[in-house]
């Protein structure tokens, strides 16, 4: 049985509708990605499954449980993680956990050691009694991802959990997370705006534009449905033909001693491809990524999206 | 059981916030000292009403006045809260909108109350100097108001969106509620368009009750007081304790 389902899932506003016919299942385990820009609708996703927000229509059950007949157990069920900072900024936080331990009711003879535990498993114990306000932004987002853990949650949603830190920081927290999921055993739902984001963490992503799912699948699927690597390189001496006859090699273009290939799985293939390019004098790798997934299935480019992240590409 | 664990730790929380905010405690003391300064020894040498020297005849008021604005404005809390994202993290956890509504009202009550605490020991330094019993019985009452006030501040910001709003509307309703509640003059001999104004007032048997502690000068029994506080503080916690459930969910 999914841990997460939804049936045509849909919150208006006025007019607008903010999420459209939602039907998606997630099983348990997965790390699933909500992919798109701003204003998609992942936010409101997320605070419809985590019955802060009423459907205007649809249903959803998140562990079994129906979203908007039985809130207080989807309530007990899920962690959540809000997009900006949500932690108490005068209260240490160790005693951020504590109070939310109570509010959870983490029974109070095992709360001091879950708290250590989830204190340790974030790198932040020796940090524990200071001042949250003098925390940075990863070390508050740390502290927010294992809040939302205290009461071993089946299901953890993160809105954004990497929005403003540097890239390094970023890096970190996504360790975080996939050490979190590993050691927790939870599912773990979170949105995003950074491709590398959810194709560095995410086993499924669904692609979300103007409140419509565009696709929904695995990383590598998306890539390969969506086309081929490319691989550019220059020599003197390349074997035009031995290359084209290559299984994995799609498509070959010549500019003087100027290769362009398009290739599946280049990470596997490449070598194999380079015994026959000669005397390779430079090479270059293009990967396909989600931006060209993005790209294929909503028809524009991915807005807001920050520069450096390492994706931008060669044009197509 | 959940409902009380919840409610606790609301108030814990509020509570460790407020003890770290020192220019919380010292700024709601500053307009209340102002007016007695002012008002109370400015007029208080030279009238007196019903035979007692203003600045005596006021200081109950006051203080009822202290426990008022500390009470009403406490709502805005929650939309520093909500800017913060703070009460998000609240609202998500499964208790009941009621618990959450008491762990906030029991955190303004308290706050209220250390500021009346507070005052009431000054007071005495300045020549205010009831009974004990009457201070005891002074602060039961101060309580008591505490509990409409706070509730009230909650219920507008449950209600509203914006720190601007939220003044606004708090501003139209306190200072009538404070005007027109006799904390200033008897009330006695009033015309009797401000005599209704004033018995319509919740505030009205709340300052009475304090001035009838402190200095043995009430209009009206206590019993009366009490039960129109009673009646006040259960509709509008009623009232705020439903306006949680919609910030729990919007729709
Ligand atoms: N309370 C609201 N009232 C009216 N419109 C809203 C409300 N909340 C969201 N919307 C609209 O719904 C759409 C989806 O918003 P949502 O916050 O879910 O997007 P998002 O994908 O989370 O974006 P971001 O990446 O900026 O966080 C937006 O067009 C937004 O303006
Ligand atoms: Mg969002």
């Amino acid at each position: 049985m999914p841990i997460i389902s939804t049936s045509k899932l849909t919150k208006r506003y006025g007019q607008l509708a903010a999420v459209s016919n939602l039907t998606l299942s997630i099983e348990e385990g997965e790390i699933f990605g909500l992919l798109g820009p701003n204003g998609a609708g992942k936010t409101t996703t997320l605070s419809m499954l985590a019955t802060l927000r009423s459907p205007t229509s649809g249903s959803a059950k998140v562990n079994g449980y129906d979203i908007s007949k039985q809130r207080n157990e989807v309530r007990q069920s899920i962690g959540m993680v809000f997009q900006g900072t949500s932690t108490d900024d005068l209260l240490t936080a160790r005693e951020n956990l504590e109070i939310h331990a109570m509010l959870y009711s983490v029974p109070s003879d095992i709360r001091k050691k879950r708290i250590d535990e989830l204190l340790a498993l974030v790198e932040l114990t020796d940090r524990a009694n200071d001042l949250v306000k003098h925390f940075s932004g990863g070390m508050k987002q740390r502290l927010q991802i294992v809040r939302g853990l205290l009461h071993h949650p089946r299901v953890l949603f993160l809105d954004e959990p990497t929005l403003g830190l540097d890239p390094q920081t970023r890096a970190h927290v996504w360790k975080y997370i996939e050490r979190v999921a590993k050691e927790e055993k939870i599912t773990v739902i979170l949105t995003t705006h950074y491709m590398e984001e959810a194709e560095s963490l995410c086993n499924r992503i669904a692609i979300i534009d103007h409140g419509k799912i565009a696709v929904l699948d695995t990383p590598t699927n998306l890539k390969k449905k969506v086309g081929s690597d490319m691989v550019k390189f220059v020599s003197n001496n390349a074997d035009a033909k031995k290359i084209k006859s290559l299984k994995f090699v799609r498509k070959i273009e010549q500019k003087g001693d100027s290769y362009l290939i398009k290739l599946d799985e280049v990470s596997k293939n490449l070598a194999s491809l380079l015994k026959s390019a000669g005397n390779v004098s430079s090479v270059e790798v293009r990967p396909v990524n989600l931006s060209d997934v993005f790209i294929h299935y909503t028809g524009h480019e991915m807005r807001d999206e920050e520069e450096g992240g390492g994706w931008q590409g060669w044009e197509r | 059981m959940s409902f009380f664990e919840g409610a606790y730790a609301i108030w814990l929380r509020e509570l460790k916030t407020y003890v770290r905010e020192k220019e919380r405690i010292i700024s709601g003391l500053i307009s209340p000292l102002i007016w007695l300064l002012g008002f109370g020894f400015g007029l208080g040498s030279s009238v007196s009403v019903s035979g007692t020297r203003y600045d005596q005849f006021i200081f109950p008021g006051i203080l009822t006045m202290t426990v008022l604005f500390a009470s009403m404005f406490y709502g805005i809390y929650i939309l520093w809260d909500r800017k913060q994202d703070y009460l998000k993290a609240v609202l998500v956890a499964p208790i009941s909108r009621s618990a959450l509504f008491t762990g906030k009202l029991i955190g303004g009550v308290s706050e209220a109350m250390v500021e009346a605490v507070l005052l009431l020991i000054i007071g005495y330094f300045l020549g205010f100097q009831p009974t004990l019993a009457g201070a005891i019985l002074a602060l039961l009452v101060l309580t008591l108001i505490s509990v409409c006030m706070t509730a009230l501040g909650l219920l507008v910001g449950a209600k509203l969106s914006t720190p601007e709003g939220f003044q606004l509307v708090i501003s139209i309703l306190i200072w009538p509620l404070f005007i027109f509640s006799g904390a200033l003059f008897p009330l006695s001999n009033l015309p009797s368009w401000l005599s209704l104004l004033t018995q319509l007032n919740p505030l009205t048997y709340g300052v009475d009750a304090v001035r009838g502690a402190l200095i043995g000068q009430a209009a009206f029994p206590l019993y009366i007081d009490i039960a129109a506080l009673l009646v006040f503080a259960a509709a509008v916690i009623y009232a705020g304790i439903l306006s949680f459930g919609d910030l729990q969910q919007e729709k």
